[in-house]
């Protein structure tokens, strides 16, 4: 198990590098999207629209944060659980997205998009959601304001803590439940 | 009859509505400490770690224990020899939750089930009400996140399943559910009743503190067993193996009928945020 250091936008090669049970820590601008923010994303997409942000290289991170109180560039901001997200995930990373983070399980098609399209799926602490805020350091709403906590915001994060769930070798963290 | 104001249920809920979004229970909190100080693995001592730091960070900080906040649950006993004064119930505690969740930054998480617009607010809260023998007042509240109850199911089993078959359904719901529900969890089950009422039983059940014990034996067995099944299931702290998924297993039984045996499980994330309050 080893640690990273990635800064955004992520090359391949260093996606290559991953594999599940690593810790990567990452710096640089992320994006926040969740359920109804990807259903416009595609939208977008399938209308050959341009995007709020460059896919390239990208990480999307699946949250809606509570509102910054006073003097905080962001409120609580843990991750929401991805599997909601497997609908839209494929044509993301197939579009160059490199990263996202959540929590739980995703369905095959997302892995599979991932090995092809080498990706990788971050997990955050679900639930930690005061202590992964101290690590978002400016937070700015860059499209769909009108959806509230679902809007899509540009984060600048300084060493936020994931670990990877699915590398680009079909490996996963999750554990089997001993039935 | 015994009168109270309005505005004195507004204050005591909004208070404590505020108070359940940045801290954790105590008996949730020491619960993950025991469940830190007997984990082996050390992925699932270091997710518990953050956990207890996350929950530390929330007090001091009046930072939410988690960014959702919750669909506002309310549990309303009312006597039949209570009057309130002032404003109808439902819009004082209307009022308490959107005041809370105003004034606390939380967010605002319910919106059209077609339309996916957020109602701006968080309303409406789901509020249960019971008119009960006496003149108390007794009010629980619950800020229930969306991960966890996406993860809940009931159904309808046979009177020939029995207990084994109402074990094999919990302990597969749990397992199915895996890492999603963000555990360490709760387990509230609710068992009899109606196909409306066994969800709200096993609702109900996640009021009970986690170091409760039920007052019927049997009951209490149950649940020890259930307890059990479900952490051998190894899924462990965030799904990364260990020997805490679950916290407690609540069970909350009521009669049904004889050609049924309905069957609720409501899972609860380690964020139980739960208050009851009494006037």
């Amino acid at each position: 198990m080893n640690t990273y250091r990635l800064t955004t936008p992520i090359k391949e090669e260093d996606i290559l590098k991953l594999r599940s049970g690593d810790i990567v820590l990452i710096s640089g601008k992320i994006y926040t999207a969740r359920d109804a923010a990807h259903k416009r994303l595609v939208e977008s997409i399938q209308k050959g629209e341009d995007l709020p942000f460059s896919l390239k290289g990208a990480v999307i991170y699946y949250v809606g944060p509570t509102p910054p109180p006073p003097k905080r560039p962001i409120g609580s901001a843990g991750p929401t659980t991805s599997y909601r997200m497997d609908p839209y995930a494929p044509l993301l990373y197939k579009l160059g997205l490199k990263a996202s983070i959540g929590k739980g399980k995703r369905n095959e098609e997302v892995k599979n998009a991932m090995q092809e399209y080498k990706g990788v799926y971050l997990g955050a602490t679900g639930g930690a959601g005061a202590l992964l805020s101290q690590r978002i350091k400016q937070a700015r709403i860059i499209a769909h304001e009108d959806l509230g906590p679902e809007a899509i915001r540009e984060l600048i994060v300084e060493d936020f803590p994931t670990l990877v769930i699915n590398d680009v070798y079909g490996g996963e963290l999750y554990v089997k439940p001993k039935l | 009859m015994r009168i109270i104001k309005a505005e004195n249920i507004y204050k005591k809920m909004k208070e404590v509505i505020l108070n359940a979004g940045t801290n954790l229970p105590k008996d949730v909190e020491d619960s993950l400490k025991r469940a830190y100080e007997q984990e082996t693995s050390d992925i699932a001592k270091e997710i518990l770690s953050q956990l207890l730091e996350n929950s530390k960070l929330a007090r001091e900080s009046s930072l939410p224990l988690c960014q959702d906040t919750g669909v506002g649950v309310f549990f309303v006993e009312i006597g039949e020899e209570v009057k309130v004064e002032g404003e109808y119930i439902g819009d004082c505690l209307t009022r308490a939750m959107v005041d809370a969740y105003k004034e606390g930054y939380f967010r605002k998480s319910l919106c059209d089930p077609f339309t996916r617009k957020n109602t701006g607010d968080n309303t409406p809260p789901m509020i249960h009400y019971d008119i009960v023998r006496g003149d108390g007042l007794r009010i629980y509240f619950m800020a229930k996140g969306g991960g966890s109850e996406n993860m809940s199911r009931c159904t309808m089993l046979t009177p020939a399943a029995g207990w084994e078959g109402i074990k094999e359904f919990v302990v597969k719901r749990v397992a199915e559910a895996g890492p999603n529900p963000c555990p360490p969890i709760i387990v509230g089950v609710g068992i009899g009743g109606t196909f409306d009422y066994a969800p709200i039983l096993a609702k109900k059940a996640l009021f009970r503190p986690i170091d409760d014990v039920h007052p019927e034996e049997r009951i209490a067995r149950m649940e020890e067993e259930l307890l059990k099944a479900i952490n051998e299931l190894g899924i462990g702290p965030m799904g990364l193996g260990g020997s805490t998924t679950a916290l407690g297993v609540k069970i909350n039984v009521k009669e049904c009928h004889i050609a049924s045996l309905p069957l609720a499980v409501n899972i609860q994330c380690h964020s139980a945020r739960y208050k009851e309050v009494v006037f």
